[in-house]
Order: structure tokens, then sequence, then C-alpha cells
């Protein structure tokens, strides 16, 4: 990371730096959501964009996201870079048909004729008790669909970097930032920077073991290592940061290094991103492990309201110290 | 529905190119489909067809209203409305029978047909599924001030997709240049559109402040003309339009859909065939007109019959596209 020179933003500031900084480079980059001018969304974090850049930029829209999300779709075929903003990840399974069976194939589908250039972001997360349709992650489901491509930020570097580079692509993206974090306060620097898709990033080194984690897990991956090398083991963390495309080589040197892996990630555990995550890694460097790729994801239940259920759902600095441990045991 | 055609703004002699034009075009839709049939009754085609014949006049008159860098987006049944907007035969025969000199590289065959050259967003096999599509290139025209205006064509089935409405919502927010052609051929599939359709059509086009009309279908002359109207006034600013056009589609759902006494009678269709006919409506007036007679029309048929013949020797002697291509085109820019 280049010097920040102090400054430090939170990943919320950094999301809306990276949108206004695109939007100042380039005229065809328009947002468009639920409440997201005058507004500046319910977690506020666009606040400030539609005074400099106007309603025609910061366009809200009626509560129509399959509608919504199909006009980005045209827009982006015929010359404008459209950032849709679903205002709660759970809604994007009102956007699946607009994003897997048209963003996703019309540069496929056309011989690679037509091209959707968009970004989606929206959120994921649970833990800030709202109940079952207001806290879910479902990125899964858009790594599985070919012509997707996947990004979690977990910092507030990583955020802007990832944004500013998902706006330039000339494919659709879908951006997820953990709704916990918007608050978050990490490093930026002033000067212009983008992250390339497909690199992973390695977030603290060790020996003993790999923690492989995503967006919301990456600060208790962290939270963990802590612990660990309080109890003499020397944990890796290591962020994909985008899902698609997905940096394997870097999982795999990692898991080659440490022999022991866990994987992470606040989607559900079945069928989900730490089982394709456990198994790039299974293949990669089976011969080199000590145990079993250990997966932790959110349980496999409707995420709860009560506090002490919800928190159950999620892991933990503490179930990820414990795997960890049993496994190096 | 009356018939009478504005001839202000056409002096008579580009008025006459513009109808022996529509009328090559129709006749070829015609035989573009009737040799599709061919093909696939005798294996030839991969995949499913879904006809258009019947329909010639409602693609055709609204695409003569059209520049060509105007927008269209095509449904499942979109053979025609990418013809009318200038595709050629050769590239779409070769496309539908998968080989790479086709409009998509043969990925996406019949029901997929797209080209940016002709404005054609694409054939969408989702029901109702290019609205979007359609509204977002009609945003794009209005934001960049090209002037273009935006086509979205859909079978009357589309009514049934609750986003259709969320985008016409929108398009007339903000007066955007889109016209949704509603092309009503009675049926879904097999079902009729009256067990399906609750209330009035225009209606639901009207409670969203659409200009909406309904035209015969099988009159070119009446669907152009009110076409035009709608475009142009799209194009200045005016907003949205839904143009419901009534149509009968005379072949199966697709080409496999032959026994269909159980939705629909031989005599229904017998008397669309007889008496609703697009081609022999124009074509009785084309000589009534005296601006062509039955040897001249012969001569177009003849011209457009060659066309399909020449189009479809080259698309089956076209070569299938490598399979080390199955991988490209996932993503741009890789
Ligand atoms: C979302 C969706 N549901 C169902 C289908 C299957 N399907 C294909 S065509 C069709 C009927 C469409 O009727 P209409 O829109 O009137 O068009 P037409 O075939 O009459 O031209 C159906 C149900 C589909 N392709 N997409």
């Amino acid at each position: 990371m280049p010097g920040s020179n102090g400054r430090e933003l939170t990943l919320a500031q950094a999301i809306r730096e990276a949108l206004a900084e695109e939007m100042r480079r380039d005229s065809r980059v328009f947002i468009l959501g639920e409440d997201i001018a005058e507004a500046g969304h319910p977690f506020k974090v666009l606040t400030g964009l539609v005074e400099e850049f106007g309603t025609d930029r910061v366009l809200d829209t009626p509560i129509s996201e399959a509608g919504f999300t199909g006009v980005a779709v045209g827009a982006a075929m015929t010359g404008l870079r459209p950032v849709v903003d679903i205002m709660f990840g759970d809604f994007v399974t009102l956007t699946m048909d607009q994003m897997v069976n048209q963003a996703a194939k019309v540069h496929y589908m056309s011989g690679g004729k037509w091209k959707v250039p968009m970004v989606l972001r929206t959120t994921l997360g649970a833990t800030r008790r709202s109940a079952a349709q207001h806290s879910q992650s479902l990125h899964a489901w858009f790594c599985h669909v070919p012509g997707l491509k996947v990004v979690l930020p977990s910092t507030p570097y990583d955020a802007k970097g990832l944004l500013k580079t998902a706006i330039r692509d000339e494919n659709p993206v879908a951006f997820f930032e953990d709704k916990m974090m918007y608050r978050l306060k990490g490093p930026v620097p002033e000067e212009e920077y983008t992250i390339p898709f497909g690199v992973a990033d390695i977030k603290r080194a060790g020996d003993d073991i790999t923690i492989v984690a995503t967006s919301s897990m990456v600060q208790v991956a962290l939270g963990a290592a802590k612990l660990l090398e309080e109890a003499g083991i020397s944990a890796e963390v290591i962020d994909p940061r985008t899902l698609w495309p997905l940096d394997e080589k870097t999982l795999i040197e990692s898991a080659k290094k440490t022999s022991r892996v866990i994987v992470m990630d606040e989607g559900y555990g079945r069928y989900g991103v730490v089982a394709e995550i456990a198994s790039v890694i299974a293949e990669g460097a089976f011969f080199d492990l000590e145990a079993p790729v250990k997966k932790m994801g959110a349980m496999h239940v409707p995420i709860p309201f009560s506090p002490p259920l919800e928190d159950a759902t999620v892991p933990t600095e503490q179930s990820v110290f414990d795997a960890a441990r049993a496994m190096c045991g | 529905m009356a018939t009478a055609v504005d001839r202000s703004p056409l002096d008579s002699k580009t008025e006459d190119e513009l109808w022996l034009r529509v009328y090559r075009r129709m006749v070829t839709i015609r035989l573009f489909e009737e040799q599709v049939n061919d093909l696939y009754t005798r294996a030839l085609m991969p995949g499913l067809a879904h006809l258009y014949i019947g329909e010639e006049g409602v693609a055709v008159g609204i695409c003569e209203a059209l520049r060509p860098d105007d927008y269209i987006t095509s449904t499942h049944r979109g053979h025609g409305h990418c013809l009318a907007k200038g595709a050629t035969p050769d590239r779409m025969f070769a496309e539908l029978l998968g080989k790479e000199a086709g409009y998509c590289k043969g990925k996406g065959g019949s029901m997929h047909i797209a080209d940016p050259a002709t404005g054609n967003l694409g054939a969408n096999a989702i029901v109702g599924g290019s609205a979007g599509i359609a509204t977002g290139a009609a945003f794009s025209a209005k934001r960049l001030g090209t002037g273009q205006v935006s086509v979205c064509f859909f079978g009357e089935g589309a009514l049934g997709q609750g986003s259709l409405y969320e985008v016409m919502n929108m398009a007339s927010l903000w007066k955007l240049p889109v016209v949704y052609v509603c092309e009503n051929n009675l049926y879904n599939e097999y079902t009729h559109f009256s067990e399906v359709t609750a209330g009035d059509i225009l209606a639901r086009g009207t409670a969203f402040g659409l200009e909406s009309e309904a035209v015969d279908g099988q009159d070119v002359r009446a669907v152009h003309a009110t076409a035009k109207r709608l475009v142009e006034r799209a194009r200045r600013g005016e907003g949205p339009a839904l143009l419901l056009a009534n149509t009968y589609r005379y072949h199966g759902h697709h080409v496999g859909d032959v026994s269909r006494d159980y939705y629909r009678s031989k005599q229904e269709e017998q008397q669309w065939k007889s008496e609703r006919d697009p081609i022999q409506i124009l074509s009785a007036w084309l000589t009534a007109q005296k601006l062509a007679d039955a040897a001249s029309l012969g001569q177009i048929q003849a011209e457009a019959k060659a066309e399909i013949d020449q189009a479809v020797q080259f698309a089956t002697a076209a070569p299938y596209p490598g399979v080390d291509k199955v991988a490209q085109d996932v993503y741009a820019g890789e």
C-alpha cells in the first residue's frame, strides 16, 4: 500500500470518494437506486454526491429493483456506465433475471458484440439485528454465473481501489459491501490508485496455518490470528478480494507453505464460497496438507432476529481460534 | 381501424418506393421463415424456431419508421424484427445453423440475434426480458442527446411480467424516447391471451401516462402511420408510447407445434390466412393504386426467393466455430 500520509477514511467515505472521482473523470458514469440523491442512501454512504453531480447523475428510482437494474443493463450497452445501488443485499433476488439472464450473457450471446460495463453495489452481513430479510450475504449466487465478476472489499483502502477498477471494467461487476464495516477506519492515500481484480492480499503473514477470509470475516480472522499468536500459533490471513476472478495461485501457495487452511466467508457454507475455495485448495495443495480444509461460513438457517441467536450464526474470533488450535494440535 | 396514411412528408415517388420496399421486406421475411420451417422439418436445423409468419406487417411497418441507428429489442419470435431492422438473410441463417459466420458467431442462435450495426440490441428468450434493456437504451439516447429512439417488441404474453410496468413507470417519469410494441397474436404459447389477461391492455399504458394506441397489425400501412407518429413524438422528447398491434401467427408456437386443435381451430387459422393476410392486403392495395401489377410483384418475389436460396447455401456451406472458441467472449476485454 502506498503511504497514506496518515489520512484515514471510513469504508463508507472510501466508497463515496471512489464514486466521486470516477464521476469526475468520466461523464458517462452515473448512479441509480432508491433514496440515494438527497437522502444519500439510508446508510449515508452517498451523502454529498447529488450536490456535486446533480439529480441527473445521482438518480432516485422507484422501488423497482428488477426494472432499474434492467434500465442499467440497457444504458451500459449503449454508451453509459451505470452504478446500480441495491439498498440491501437481500433485494438482489429481485434483480436476478436482469443480472443472470441479461447482463451476464449479453456479451457471450452476441458473439462479443455488445458489452455491459455496469456495477451493481449492494451489502452483505448479519449481526445488525435486522432479521432474515435484511441480513443475508448472497454473493455466492453471482459467483456461480459466468459473465459476472464479484468483488468483496474488506478495508477502506481496498474498497476505494477495487470500486474504481469495477467502474472501469467492461463487464458487469457485483460489488458487495459489509454494512457493519461502513464505519471501519483505515488508511487511504490522497493520490489516485486502483487495485487490479484477481489479486489476493496477504493481510497478515504467518507460517503455521492459513486463514482465507473475505469481507466481514477478514477482521474476525485477524482477531483470531492475534489470539493464536498468544497461543504460539502463527496464522497467515489472506483476502482474495475478488471471488471472480479468483487468485487461486496465492491461495494454493500459502496452503502449501502452512499445510493447514481455514476458509471463512459470511455467505452460507453449503454450496457456497467457502466450499469452492476449499476445493480449489484441496485440488491444488492436497499433498502438502496436514489436515482437511476447514470451512467456516454462516450457519445454514435464515438469519434470526434475537441477538444471541443471530450471533450464533456467524463465525467468531473464538470459534476460529478453537478450530485453528484443534487443527494445529 | 382507419387505414389513411399521411402522405404529406413524402413526395409520391419516394412514397411508391417505400411501399414496394415494404412489400419486398415482408415477402423476404415470409420466405425466410418458410425456409426455416423447411430446414427444421428436414432435421437440418438444430434447436427450435418460433416463426413470425402472419405478423410481418408489424415488424416492417414499425422498422420502416425508424432511423438506421434507432434501437430495437426483440423476442424469441424475432427473425422478422431483425430482418426488418436490416439484418441480412445469409448471416441470419448462418446464426440459426450455429455457424461462425452468423451474427453472433453461432453462440446466440435463433432466439438471440443481435447486431450493433443495425441497432439491434438483441432478441431475448426471457418473456419480457428486454423491457429494461430497451428502456435503458432510451435512457442513454436521452442522456447523450443522440436523438435515437428505442423500440421494445414483445408478445402479449409479456403483459404478465411485472418488470414491464416498472420500466414503463420510469420511462414515463423520465420522458424517455421508447415505444413499447405489444404484438398481440392472441396466444401465449398454447393459451388464449384472454384467459390470462385481465382488463384493457391499452389502459395499462395510459395508467402510466404513455401515449397508448391500438392498430390493425395486418395492415402494414396503418402500422407504419401509427408507428411514425409515436416514434417521432418520442424523438421530439414528448415521451414514451405503447403501441398494441393486433395480429396472428399462422404456424404453431414453435416449428414442432403441429397439432393445435386443442387450443385453436383450423377454421380460425384459415380465416386469418384468407381474409387478414398482411402481404395480400398490401399487394391488393399496390395493385389498386397501380403501383404494381402481378408481373412486378412476381418479379419481387422471385428476387427475394433467389436471395433466400443463396443465403441458405451460404449458411449451409459455412463452417462451424472451432471448439476452441467455446470459452471466448464470456468476458469483454479478455
Ligand atoms: C420468463 C419466461 N417464462 C416462460 C417462458 C416460456 N415461453 C416461451 S414463449 C412463451 C409464450 C410467449 O407468448 P407471447 O409473449 O405472447 O409471444 P408469442 O410467442 O405469442 O410471440 C412462453 C411462456 C419464457 N421463455 N420466459
